[in-house]
């Protein structure tokens, strides 16, 4: 071994002997996806990945683009943060989502809004309904206090912390990693305002479809939700497709909806009047 | 009208008394020990609240970790609010309303077209009152976060269903936190006046600082 470890073309050889390598948690490039909905063409695949059990994964999305998340296993929890691409001081605002929508509980149909009363993504399809906007994510200290410790570095990686590598890798800082939504994994609130948390596990091969309504960045951890009652790190892995759609028309019923989502896609259609 | 809530009972000395007009936004520094006291002079006066570590301001309030860690969505006597970084930074320590809110986030000029319509673009708001304070110590719009909102009333019911409704303060009502680290505190005023967060009827706080 330590004549190929001097050599570097036996390191060459070393290297490029793992091509092709399959492994669970990877990126399919070209994209590729046999079970693609009716209507959707082959070509218009831009994103297939399997975000392992503690893993994360970011990409920009134009505007049009589906975004397709299916908890494969049954225990996968998807941390989201979602930016404006041209512009990410726009991102994702948890309290305008809830409140614009007089509702605290996302599903089909729901907006997701940015804070300058924009619509980021829609949920065009969702067959879950177990998701979280209040709870966020974990972070060093809760993931410490409850696995041993929560390093990326290490085995029981804590949601935070992934978040700001996924949000680092578009040129985002610590002060970009707003508060995030979790799809998969649910709060219910009580009415004397407990939480309850709603972790499952539950069936394999739920799915919820998003539509990106601006170009935008997204940025997913795969962790456990942060109120998870369960000793043990569980979580499982998150297949993601993306595939190229239409811009929304101004006949979209998500987008007529209620009066408040129809004036967010007409502040959409008005940032894009250029 | 006029203000009934005051001094007592705060520990330690006064060293910093301020009437915030209604609409204004406020920052203070606060240190480590010390007790911030917030008057609802007038009642029915939501007061938006942020905070940064004065250390390191890129360690903010967060609403998420806050209620996660007490599995509550109430803000009441003995929470303790949290950073992004999970990390104590004040403690309500007395609270003359049962619960205060930090679901709901802050009005917007952005927010409000959806809210109310194109026609409440102009109006003054929240965000535009934390921009302004933030920018004076060189932060921005990428700091700001879910608040905290004093005196505020947002239930939520079985079904989901959200909304701020009517205050459940009183004139001279107040709430005392503690400083757990050295804290910015950004507040406003709240101005709206399309919902009954302020009784449609924006009114001065008080702010008393004791060390």
């Amino acid at each position: 071994m330590s004549d190929r470890l001097a050599d570097p073309m036996a390191a060459r050889d070393h290297a490029r002997a793992m091509a092709g390598t399959v492994v669970e948690a990877m990126a399919k490039l070209p994209p590729q996806a046999d079970d693609l909905p009716d209507g959707v063409r082959a070509t218009d695949l831009v994103w297939e990945e399997t975000v392992a059990a503690g893993g994360y994964t970011s990409r920009l999305l134009k505007r049009g683009t589906r975004l397709r998340l299916i908890d494969r296993d049954g225990d996968a929890c998807a941390a989201l943060m979602i930016f404006n691409a041209d512009m990410p001081t726009e991102r994702l605002n948890v309290a305008d989502t809830v409140k614009v929508q007089w509702n605290a509980y996302l599903e089909a149909g729901r907006l997701l809004l940015s804070d300058m009363g924009r619509v980021l993504m829609s949920i065009t399809a969702d067959d879950s309904t177990t998701h979280d906007a209040f709870c966020g994510t974990s972070n060093a200290a809760t993931n410490a206090a409850k696995y041993g410790e929560g390093r990326n570095s290490g085995v029981f990686p804590n949601g935070r912390d992934r978040l700001l590598i996924g949000a680092a890798k578009h040129g985002l800082q610590r002060r970009d990693v707003h508060p995030c939504i979790n799809l998969f994994k649910g709060t219910r609130i009580e009415t004397d305002g407990s939480i309850t948390p709603l972790v499952g596990p539950y069936e394999p091969g739920r799915t919820i479809v998003l539509r990106a309504e601006m170009d935008v960045i997204v940025v997913m951890a795969n962790v456990p939700h942060v109120l998870d009652p369960r000793e043990e790190y569980s979580v499982t892995p998150l297949r993601v497709t993306a595939w190229r759609g239409e811009v929304t028309p101004e006949s979209d019923p998500v987008r007529n909806a209620t009066p408040e989502g129809q004036r967010a896609f007409l502040n959409v259609e008005d940032y894009y009047r250029r | 009208m006029t203000s009934t809530g005051g001094t007592e009972n705060l520990p330690g000395t006064i060293v910093h008394d301020e009437i915030v007009p209604a609409r204004a936004p406020w920052i203070h520094h606060v240190k480590a020990g010390e007790t911030l006291r917030i008057v609802d002079t007038e009642g029915n006066q939501a007061v938006d609240f942020l905070l940064y570590s004065a250390a390191d301001d890129t360690e903010r309030y967060s609403a998420q970790d806050t209620v996660a860690a007490q599995g509550n969505i109430f803000l009441k006597d003995g929470t303790v609010l949290r950073s992004n970084e999970g990390r104590p930074m004040m403690t309500i320590t007395g609270s003359a309303v049962e619960y205060h809110d930090t679901i709901g986030g802050a009005c917007s000029c952005e927010s409000n077209t959806l809210r109310y319509g194109h026609h409440t673009r102009s109006q003054h708001a929240c965000v535009e009152n934390f921009l302004e304070a933030n920018l004076t110590e060189g932060r921005g719009k990428r700091d700001m976060v879910s608040n905290v909102n004093f005196f505020m009333n947002v239930p939520v019911e079985a079904d989901g269903t959200l909304g701020i409704v009517d205050g459940i303060s009183a004139p001279g009502l107040f709430v005392d936190l503690r400083a757990e680290m050295d804290v910015v505190v950004v507040v406003s005023n709240c101005p709206q006046i399309n919902n009954p967060c302020n009784a449609f009827n924006p009114t001065p706080i008080r702010m008393i600082v004791a060390a």
